[in-house]
């Protein structure tokens, strides 16, 4: 462990109190089935897959409820196993807790399991089974960004190393180093399976200096390994950040607009490269995750196994939450979580911790004062950028100067407002920009559409006035060239005879002819027909005739019906 | 003498200028008006002709030509300020004769009534709606901007005006909308247990 190798650092960074003995000193435990789960259909980033269960119907624990469909969405499963109540829109774990569609599982308390389909001799294993595999058990990353893990795999670039974050740098949350302790056997086959996945790059683990525990069982875990190393980085925050904790290791810088992948560098965290070993060795798709219950409020803190879809309540009275008033409830740490308005939201692929802190430990923000311009912000910023700066644009929405200022490269870690001696709420102006750029963005692609599609209108109504402007020349150039040749064949003949009205009179010879012929035809068939019994004469006439013969009678049947009513009514 | 030659060689400059700028005149030709391209750049592009045009890009033609600036109640005054800055005229407020700014909203036929007229097909600028003579007809929401100009011509009725329901993913973290809520965690707890 801890070769003697070059660190590098990112600029800025803060030392806030890791306050993380309070949830690491109990094993991770499970928490009771709860009676109702309220599963999100869409859990990661990108689109919901479709919904394979109908409402009614039993499901049993690692059930897939969605299939990725053309979207390659990633799946969600029945955590447990029990009855679909219904699929209805519910709050979601997202600070607007704007209601999704959320399947609702009622759960029958057996806790039954489908078989589970693991894959054998997975090294033997090509590339595209593992990734299909991978989907299939619907692993997200566990980060905190829930970016689909197989298309993260899938990426066309060489990869040169592979990191696994195990940093873990913002206060309170403990759920990685837990698992590092009890599970660092389960991960470091997960780390060989992304290994073999993407050509087995160099995996390095890197862990923060707070945690040796957790470095000692992962390095024990790696004995043995080549190509796989633990590396220590000291404990500054937001050193797990992925552009951050690229620069520690590797000295390099992630472009503003590109990805890891671009410098031939993957990161995945060191939860999700469990779920990848569990899926793939044991069959299990992602049904539970790690989550630290910690802060003061709680009797019992620590970390526990919850199934996805358990509602924030149900955790909270399982560890214990003694409400103080105002008690607020964080959905992820102190530093990038965000307040809950609801209890009833589930836990997600993406929910790493939930503190109920007391006011005392984090008072809730305090009034807003104006810059003084002290420049702290700047100083501690690990993206470079100049926070204050930002402020005032974002203030006065200056979203061209925003992007002149790099807002887009902000990765939120909460620095800059941790330092603020003005207590200003810097990342909520932030992300506030942030969101009005991205709705200007939407709006103006969607108004490039609306014009191409307004234009595209004209073009054919233009084109079809066109061409019926242009059927109607046609139609009468017909018409004029028909007239012409009637005319000149109503000349030629008379030309040819020499006298016309001879030609008149043999034509109507001709027709009288023809008619007297017809006649006798008909006679004839009369009289076969007298001859016929009377019955099959309707038959022998034309149906039309035969339909006005029918409505005739019908309308006489009618008046008769009338008039014997009329007599019968006198 | 001089003055023959300063005459003279002015008369040459001149004729030299003038003909490169002549050919540069019909070299570099410009078909369309850039200005009316940039002004349809900063409409909405809804396309409802409430400013009294047939469209974004003839009003942005008008507006080139000198018509007030104040005429798009979808745009409201953002899009004024644009236009404003852009053109270097005053920023009106918007002219309320021609409607007045209103929340997104997007067209939903009530299908059921539908009775296949197509006569909203015609009306929508933007080819929003699909359907066929008497085959039920719906708005596809997504390309859908809202104009309202296929309510008026439906024969029954049947076409209401939505509001757009925010999603979480352009949820706009309005900072005064940012609740810390006090709640009661216990009794929550137990609401969503029994509940």
């Amino acid at each position: 462990m801890a070769d003697v190798i070059q660190l590098w650092q990112f600029p800025g960074g803060i030392h806030p109190p890791e306050r993380k003995s309070l949830a690491n000193q109990s094993p991770i435990r499970h928490l009771p089935v709860p009676q109702t789960l309220y599963i999100p259909l869409r859990q990661h980033i990108g689109l919901a897959g479709d919904l394979i269960v109908a409402v009614g119907e039993r499901v049993r624990r690692g059930q897939a409820l969605t299939e990725p469909g053309l979207q390659g969405a990633v799946p969600v499963h029945a955590p447990t196993s029990g009855i679909v109540k219904e699929i209805t829109q519910h709050p979601s774990n997202h600070p607007s807790a704007i209601p999704e569609p959320t399947l609702v599982l009622e759960s029958d308390g057996e806790h039954e399991s489908i078989t589970f389909a693991r894959l054998e001799d997975p090294h033997q294993r090509s590339t595209q089974e593992l990734l299909a595999h991978i989907q299939k058990a619907g692993i997200a990353g566990l980060g905190g960004a829930a970016f689909p893990t197989a298309q993260k795999l899938r990426q066309p670039q060489h990869v040169d190393v592979l990191i696994i974050n195990g940093a873990e740098c913002e206060p309170y949350i403990v759920s990685d180093d837990r698992l590092m302790r009890e599970h660092a056997e389960t991960i470091v086959q997960g780390i060989q399976l992304l290994q073999q996945i993407i050509g087995r790059p160099e995996a390095i683990i890197a862990i923060e200096d707070n945690k040796p525990e957790a470095i000692q069982a992962m390095s024990d875990a790696v004995a043995g390994y080549s190509h796989m190393r633990v590396q220590v980085i000291p404990t500054l925050y937001p050193s797990g950040g992925e552009k951050q904790l690229i620069q520690i290791l590797t000295g390099k810088q992630v472009p503003a607009t590109g990805y890891p992948a671009d410098i031939g560098i993957l990161m995945h965290n060191t939860g999700t490269a469990y779920a990848v070993a569990r899926a793939v060795y044991h069959g299990e798709p992602l049904l539970e995750r790690v989550v630290t219950l910690t802060g003061e409020a709680l009797r019992e803190p620590g970390t526990a196994w919850v199934l996805l879809g358990t509602p924030v309540a149900h955790v909270l009275e399982h560890a214990g939450l003694v409400p103080g008033p105002q008690q607020r409830i964080i959905m992820g740490g102190p530093m990038m979580g965000f307040t809950i308005a609801d209890t009833r939201i589930p836990i997600i692929k993406s929910t790493n911790c939930i503190l109920a802190p007391t006011a005392q430990e984090l008072p809730a923000a305090a009034t807003e004062m104006p810059c003084i311009r002290c420049g702290h912000c700047e100083q501690v910023c690990p993206a470079s950028l100049l926070p204050q700066q930002l402020q005032w644009l974002a203030k006065a929405k200056d979203y061209d100067g925003l992007k002149e200022h790099h807002l887009a490269d902000c990765i939120e870690c909460g620095a800059c407002a941790y330092v603020c001696p003005s207590e200003i709420p810097l990342v909520h102006y932030y992300r506030k920009a942030k969101a009005e750029i991205r709705e200007q963005v939407i709006e103006q692609q969607k108004a490039d559409i609306a014009r191409q599609r307004f234009e595209a209108r004209q073009a054919r109504l233009e084109r079809e006035k066109q061409e019926r402007l242009e059927k109607h020349k046609k139609a009468a150039e017909a018409r004029e060239k028909a007239l012409a040749e009637r005319a000149a064949t109503a000349t030629r003949p008379a030309v040819d005879a020499q006298d016309p009205v001879k030609a008149a009179v043999a034509r109507a010879k001709a027709r009288k002819a023809a008619l007297q012929q017809a006649d006798a035809q008909t006679v004839q068939q009369q009289a076969h027909a007298d001859t016929a019994s009377a019955d099959q004469t309707p038959a022998q006439q034309s149906p039309q005739q035969a339909r006005v013969a029918a409505a005739i009678a019908r309308a006489k049947a009618k008046k008769a019906a009338a008039t014997k009513q009329d007599d019968s009514e006198s | 003498m001089s003055l023959v030659t300063g005459i003279i060689a002015l008369v040459i400059l001149a004729v030299i200028f003038g003909l490169i700028l002549g050919f540069a005149a019909v070299r570099f030709r410009v078909d369309s008006d850039p200005i009316v391209e940039q002004i349809d750049e900063i409409l909405p592009q809804t396309q409802c002709g409430q400013c009294g045009y047939p469209g974004c890009r003839p009003y942005a033609q008008a507006i080139a030509d000198g018509d007030d600036l104040n005429k798009c109640p979808p745009g409201g005054q953002a899009t004024i300020q644009k236009l404003a800055d852009l053109l270097g005229r005053e920023a009106k407020p918007l002219d309320e004769a021609h409607g007045v700014e209103d929340i997104k909203k997007v067209a939903v036929i009530r299908e059921d009534e539908c009775i296949g007229c197509t006569k909203c097909i015609q009306a929508c600028p933007v080819d929003a709606i699909i359907g066929a003579t008497r085959q039920m007809h719906t708005v596809i929401a997504d390309e859908c901007t809202g104009c309202d100009l296929c309510v008026e011509p439906c024969p029954v009725d049947c076409i209401d005006m939505v509001a757009v329901t925010p999603k979480p993913d352009r949820w706009r973290w309005d900072l005064d909308a940012i609740p810390v809520q006090v709640i009661d965690a216990t009794t929550s707890a137990k609401e969503s247990q029994h509940g």
